[in-house]
């Protein structure tokens, strides 16, 4: 729509051929794998530890089964031509995710470890199911009711507000373990930065798509960049503030990243114009420059990241070496899963840390495979926003897909010393309701999209005068 | 909006490569330093997860291992008769890591070396569990335990080390006083942490976990005559020893006006040199060191392992003489003051070096490792290291050793059947000497058929002792004859 010489043959990529087929069966049998693979996985973690084949097992395995299921059936009858590979690529981290989980409430280290400091230990796994569960369930009601992802628009202003809302409640609330992430209402604890994510980018989508040709044509020319208007920096510099903000005063390095990353983003795209991406990484070296030069929580990370083994960081927290430490012990191969011990991370070993347990016990090759999941997951996102026919479901689609893409990178990134670390969680494998029920709606989301975008255009008007008339995309 | 889109799609690509790239460079390229770095809590699980193989004396074990409550541990190291082998086995705790023998071997003794490794895929083919190698000493259990309860009847600090001289085998390796490496192999901060805090020697003047007879360099007083008369004969100074030696008495130190003393009046005046050693003759030991020099000295001393770090497989400090002394200095040093300094077993190298007919062989005490079913892995060979003396110059010093045992100040290691060479030595040290004399004694015996089995080195510090009591002869003597007798024992 942005490229006027279009050709009439379509790009492999720009799916939409008539009759194009749903691949549902396709969708179905990579489930199958989708599910076997982690009942395995369960089943190995079970005779590894205790030698036998946990008592467990069916349960788990029909659950997941069920699951998936309910998910695959939901998806055939209400978005016939969806995305096939989303699904089970989610599906295959969730279930990893909970053999893991499961894997690590075995750990006597933690279990002593919780004794002591809560005085009583309780396991994560079901409670993962259950919230696993509950995501598949908003899963299918986004597929069920939400018939076009267009409706969305709708409520871009409204979105707004409430992503506003959600991001800035944590401060009204004590901070866990350092970062205010976390409103507690009535003894259940949400991290709503999680849902704002996906809010958050139903507005920038539908702000942008309206205010896109403003931003992108009235601007000068320098050196071969279009420079904005004074007045059209508005929008940036106010994300840009509100990232800041966040940084501050909810000390959450990830979700600051995040929320700004995903806006340059959805503006470089809305505008083709690079002069965004320019303008977008300086404001973050300078926000980031800024904030670490006086804020300590800021400092501290940064330290624990360049020098991780000294004496000083190890003295305030040695998460960031124990999980070096976790992935390096688990070599090419690692120890296998239920013989490692990457549960002397201890703090957060299956939120935050999950990871190191997939390094240390799946080794080099299983993270390798784990991170090509993500990026299959991020790639199919973006190529559904390539077949979207309507820009605000391009838009979307490729902000959701890019705030994926930027939280795995933070949050591997993080475990693994590559940057530093930061209070997110890996999509799908960690523990968390509010992550795990987010990234359902996610993924619904973008199968929504991908659902009108591969669905056969309606057959063509046999009025003759239709055929004259040169359609010109605009 | 495509082409953007497409080049998004190519930024998340370039997202996962960083990870895929790092997560590379994290579980390939580093994996060995992250396994093996000093915070890396799994190698002390590892080295705990089964039972540890043994440390052999005598076909015995001294140590073991037993099932441990411990939420990371499931083995714990024990030891038999601790402070009496500590100086040999090191330990291995699960809190504070493992030392010497315990941590050079700990490969074998977990089973994790590579030469295991046969047998590890074969154990785990066959469902067993890995199991340690063991570490075979060459210690002998009589040897040890006449050091080690000659040294506690002192009640003062002290080190014996006995070697075999025509191998190189320690026989006996003890410290006074030790400490026991099982008050402290677990973990509990009740028991363990407190056991251990009371060791350190800033708790605990007597230090005890000091390995006094291969860290511990003390000066050596007299013994060290043997070495100066080595280089006397080997350098042609004199050529026998019954050689007169023409040196004076009072004897004044070049470039000083200081006359060297002797203890008490003995005939030192152009004595030869076996009566100069069976009185132990400071004026002629002390002008043969000023006459040869710095660097001949230097070179005779180097030769019997002055001045280099042994290591058998357990480091031992080097023991010194210095390169930088002008003749009054080389005087003092070559009757074992001044900065002269040697660890016990630098001085049991001297005895063994003379005992072997001058040919110096390397010190070790790990004779065989072997796997978990007692098959041999490495076997350590005997090895010449120098030849201090020449064959004929080393059976003079050896009978001027005999002499000082048979009539001189060593008549407390004579040994009925056996011919026994000795050196007494008492070295001052402190300011003024103030500080409580080291009694020595080093020595060697010899068999009828013409082998000599054993030469040991003695050091022992007496604080309660009254000053004039010390001597190495009343001392040092006895435990030396013991330990040659147990060795001699032995062997019949």
């Amino acid at each position: 729509m942005s490229s006027t010489s279009q050709s009439p043959t379509h790009h492999t990529s720009t799916i939409g051929a008539i009759g194009a087929p749903s691949r549902r069966n396709t969708e179905l049998a990579l489930l199958a794998f989708a599910v076997v693979i982690p009942v395995f996985a369960y089943a190995n973690v079970g005779l590894a530890m205790d030698g036998s084949v946990p008592t467990g097992l069916l349960g788990y395995g029909l659950g997941l089964g069920l699951l998936a299921g309910v998910a695959h059936i939901v998806v055939r009858r209400y978005a016939r031509y969806a995305d096939p590979l989303l699904l089970p690529l989610a599906t295959l981290l969730n279930g990893l995710g909970l053999v893991v989980i499961w894997r690590l409430d075995q750990s006597p280290r933690l279990q002593h470890r919780a004794k002591i400091l809560f005085h009583a230990f309780s396991p994560d796994a079901p409670k993962q199911l259950m919230y696993s569960a509950l995501g598949i369930a908003f899963f299918a009601v986004i597929i069920v009711f939400l018939k076009d992802h267009r409706i969305l628009q709708r409520y871009t202003y409204i979105s707004m507000v409430t992503a506003l809302v959600l991001l800035v409640a944590p401060v009204f609330f004590p901070a866990v373990n350092g970062a205010k992430i976390w409103i507690s209402i009535g003894g259940f604890t949400i991290q709503p930065g999680e849902f704002a994510k996906i809010i958050i980018a139903i507005f920038f989508s539908g702000y942008l798509m309206v205010k896109r040709d403003a931003l992108a044509l009235a601007s000068r020319r320098f050196m071969g960049l279009y420079l904005p208007r004074g007045r059209d920096l508005g929008p940036i510099l106010t994300v840009w503030a509100m990232s800041l903000l966040i940084l501050v005063f909810e000390t959450d390095l990830g979700t600051s990243l995040l929320f700004f990353g995903m806006f340059v983003v959805v503006l470089y795209v809305a505008t083709e114009r690079t002069s965004w991406i320019v303008f977008g990484l300086l404001m973050s070296a300078v926000g980031a420059v800024g904030v670490g030069s006086f804020e300590p929580h800021v400092q501290q990370r940064v330290q624990a990241w360049l020098h991780p083994f000294s004496d000083k960081v190890m003295a305030q927290s040695d998460q960031v070496a124990q999980s070096l430490m976790s992935f390096g012990s688990g070599g090419v191969m690692g120890t296998g899963l239920g013989q490692g011990n990457s549960d002397l991370i201890g703090f957060a070993a299956n939120s935050d840390f999950i990871f190191a347990t997939f390094g240390e016990e799946m080794g080099l090759a299983g993270v390798m495979a784990v991170l090509v999941i993500y990026g299959l997951i991020v790639e199919r996102g973006i190529r559904t926003a390539l077949a979207a026919r309507d820009p605000f479901g391009k838009l979307l689609a490729v902000g959701l897909s890019s705030a994926f893409a930027i939280q795995v990178f933070v949050v591997a990134g993080g475990v693994m010393g590559l940057i530093p670390l930061s209070g997110m969680t890996m999509p799908f494998v960690a523990y968390g309701g509010s992550s795990v029920i987010a990234n359902w709606a996610l993924v619904g989301i973008l199968l929504r999209i991908s659902d009108t975008a591969r669905r056969p255009a309606p057959a063509p008007n046999p009025n003759p005068d239709v055929e004259m008339t040169q359609v010109v995309r605009p | 909006m495509n082409k953007p889109l497409r080049r998004i799609s190519i930024f998340c690509g370039l997202l996962v490569l960083a990870l895929l790239i790092r997560d590379n460079w994290l579980q390939y390229v580093q994996a060995d330093a992250l396994q093996t770095n000093t915070h890396n809590r799994r190698v002390s699980i590892a080295r705990y997860s089964h039972p540890r193989g043994d440390i052999i004396v005598d076909g015995k074990s001294i140590t073991g291992s037993k099932e441990s409550s411990g939420s990371d541990f499931k083995y714990k190291r024990t030891y038999k008769d601790g402070p009496m082998w500590a100086p040999v086995t090191g330990y291995a705790s699960q809190a504070f890591g493992a030392t010497q023998l315990e941590s050079i071997e700990d490969g074998i003794l977990t089973g994790n070396d590579d030469r295991l490794f046969f047998r590890k895929t074969l154990d785990m083919v066959t469902g067993k569990d890995q199991q340690g190698g063991n570490v075979v000493t060459t210690l002998n259990a009589a040897a040890q335990k006449a050091a080690y309860e000659g040294l506690s009847q002192q009640k003062g600090k002290g080190a014996v080390v006995a070697l075999d001289p025509s191998t190189g085998k320690i026989l006996a390796l003890a410290s006074y006083p030790s400490y026991d490496p099982s008050s402290f192999a677990g973990n509990s901060l009740d028991t363990d942490t407190k056991a251990w805090n009371k060791l350190q020697k800033k708790n605990n003047s007597a230090d005890p976990m000091q390995n006094r007879a291969l860290r511990e360099t003390y000066p050596p007083g007299s013994t060290f005559k043997v070495v100066t008369a080595a280089a006397a004969l080997e350098n042609g100074l004199y050529k026998s020893a019954n050689d007169k030696t023409r040196s004076p008495l009072p004897w004044t130190m070049p470039g000083t006006t200081t006359q060297l003393k002797n203890e008490g009046n003995i005939p030192c005046e152009d004595a030869t040199m076996r009566t100069a050693l069976q009185y132990s003759c400071n004026t002629v030991f002390g002008k043969i060191g000023s006459d040869l020099g710095n660097d001949k000295m230097l070179a005779e001393a180097k030769k019997f392992g002055f001045d280099s770090e042994q290591f058998t497989p357990v480091r031992s400090n080097a023991s010194v003489f210095s390169d930088d002394m002008n003749q009054s200095q080389t005087a003092l040093s070559s009757i074992g003051q001044y900065n002269t300094a040697a660890t016990p077993l630098q001085m049991a190298m001297v005895a063994s070096a003379v005992a072997n007919d001058g040919k110096l062989m390397k010190p070790y005490m790990v004779d065989e490792l072997q796997s978990s079913n007692v098959d041999p892995v490495a076997k350590t060979e005997p090895e010449e290291m120098s030849r201090p003396l020449s064959p004929g110059n080393a059976q003079i010093l050896q009978s001027m050793m005999e002499t000082v045992v048979k009539d001189g100040t060593g008549k407390n290691a004579q040994i009925p059947g056996a011919v026994v060479g000795g050196k007494t030595g008492t070295a001052q040290h402190g300011v003024a000497n103030s500080a409580n004399p080291y009694a020595w004694f080093i020595s060697y015996a010899k068999l009828p058929d013409g082998s000599s089995p054993v030469a040991v080195a003695v050091v022992v510090e007496d604080e309660q002792a009254n000053r004039d009591d010390i001597s190495g002869g009343g001392l040092a003597a006895p435990i030396a004859k013991k330990v040659m007798e147990a060795v001699i024992n032995a062997k019949k």
